[in-house]
């Protein structure tokens, strides 16, 4: 039941990006497509469960006075694992994403895990919530690139459903600040309710 | 001409927050007011040129030659990292007012992902040291911009009647949206 609770807490209660706000730049770059805010959605998630796991771990061997460097470190090699994971394997989604598989270094919610839950808690609860907070990003993500795509381009995962063009401005930079407005009153709303 | 160009181009086409989303969290989180975005613009400057500097210096000596360029993402957050605690030391000692200014701000620099973005993006767009640093400069101009225009309209919003729901994050998301479709007016200056 507890752990239950500690999984389901990021999906919507505690989403990181739609309640806490936490890593807007990928959210608002990535997401002109569905495909592409879940390939980032992913990505995340992996940074963040390894690093949750590895963090957890550690806890009683890293000094306290040095904590956040050495969480830097941990989580930039897993970004770096990643980066050529990626790479090597999902080429066209790499190019993509581009700068931003590097950038999950400074996404504050990796972090902020690391720091505010995995260096306190045991690893199989970290491991969780890592998971949780992994799926609540990278549906985040998904749905902001769904709605994006539909609105701006007529299309859903690729598939055209209408002919012609969509709302250009949805899949252009000030779609994704005014979609992510947007989303946000709307979650605020089902969260109050 | 060419260095001109450069610095439109980062400045006003493409804007570093409003054009390609580097930085979204500071814009988002210091726009309350124009005194701090002023504060925070410099602070970003300052470390954006250094980082720039330091990061190209280290990666073409140390990293290329030694064949381990893949170690890049590890060591541009480390040196931006130290590269801050050194800049707030220094600033401590060296200039009171400047420190009293900017110091608050600068520990939050390090997670500006702006400042790695621009740092990587210099090293894949294969500029030379000058053109990188007047890029860093530029880019860090562009941002205080945007943040300064943003935290202007804020201040005025305040005022405004805003529905419930709204207020907060999703009224600057919205207005920043609104802020970048006119800076795609600038779309085809350059």
């Amino acid at each position: 039941m507890n752990q239950m609770k500690n999984f389901s807490k990021g999906i919507l209660r505690e989403n990181p990006i739609l309640v806490l706000v936490l890593g807007a730049c990928p959210t608002l770059a990535t997401t002109s497509s569905a495909v592409n805010g879940l390939g980032m959605g992913l990505a995340t998630t992996f940074v963040l469960l390894g690093s949750n796991v590895v963090v957890s771990l550690m806890q009683n061997v890293i000094p306290d006075k040095v904590r956040i460097p050495a969480f830097i470190v941990v989580i930039a090699t897993f970004v770096t694992i990643v980066d050529l994971l990626m790479q090597a394997f999902v080429p066209s989604l790499y190019d993509t994403l581009g700068i931003f598989i590097p950038l999950i270094v400074v996404n504050c919610i990796v972090l902020g895990r690391a720091e505010a839950f995995a260096s306190k808690n045991s690893v199989w609860s970290s491991f969780v919530d890592g998971a949780g907070m992994g799926l609540g990003f990278t549906l985040a993500l998904g749905v902001l690139g769904a709605v994006r795509e539909i609105l701006g381009s007529g299309a859903i995962m690729g598939l055209k459903f209408i002919s012609g063009d969509g709302i250009l401005v949805f899949i252009l930079a000030p779609g994704a600040f005014i979609a992510l407005g947007y989303l946000i009153v709307i979650v605020n709303r089902i969260n109050k309710a | 001409m060419e260095y001109i160009l450069l610095i439109i181009s980062a400045i006003l086409v493409n804007n570093i927050v409003l054009a390609q989303f580097l930085g979204v969290c500071p814009f988002l989180g210091v726009s309350n007011k124009v005194s701090t975005a002023i504060g925070m613009s410099g602070a970003v400057t300052f470390v954006m040129v250094l980082a720039t500097m330091v990061t190209y210096l280290i990666y073409t000596y140390i990293l290329l030659p030694l064949g381990i360029g893949f170690m890049q993402t590890i060591t541009f957050i480390l040196v931006i990292a130290a590269l801050v605690q050194m800049v707030e030391i220094i600033l401590k000692k060296i200039s009171q007012g400047l420190y009293q200014a900017l110091g608050i701000f600068l520990p939050l620099i390090t997670t500006n992902c702006a400042v790695l973005g621009v740092a990587i993006l210099v090293i894949q767009k294969e500029y030379n040291l000058i053109t990188g640093v007047i890029y860093g400069g530029a880019t860090a101009l562009g941002f205080g911009l945007a943040l300064i225009i943003l935290a202007g309209i804020r201040e005025q919003l305040e005022l405004a009647d805003i529905p419930k729901g709204m207020q907060g994050v999703p009224i600057s998301l919205i207005t920043a949206g609104i802020l970048a479709l006119a800076f795609m007016g600038f779309a085809g200056l350059v």
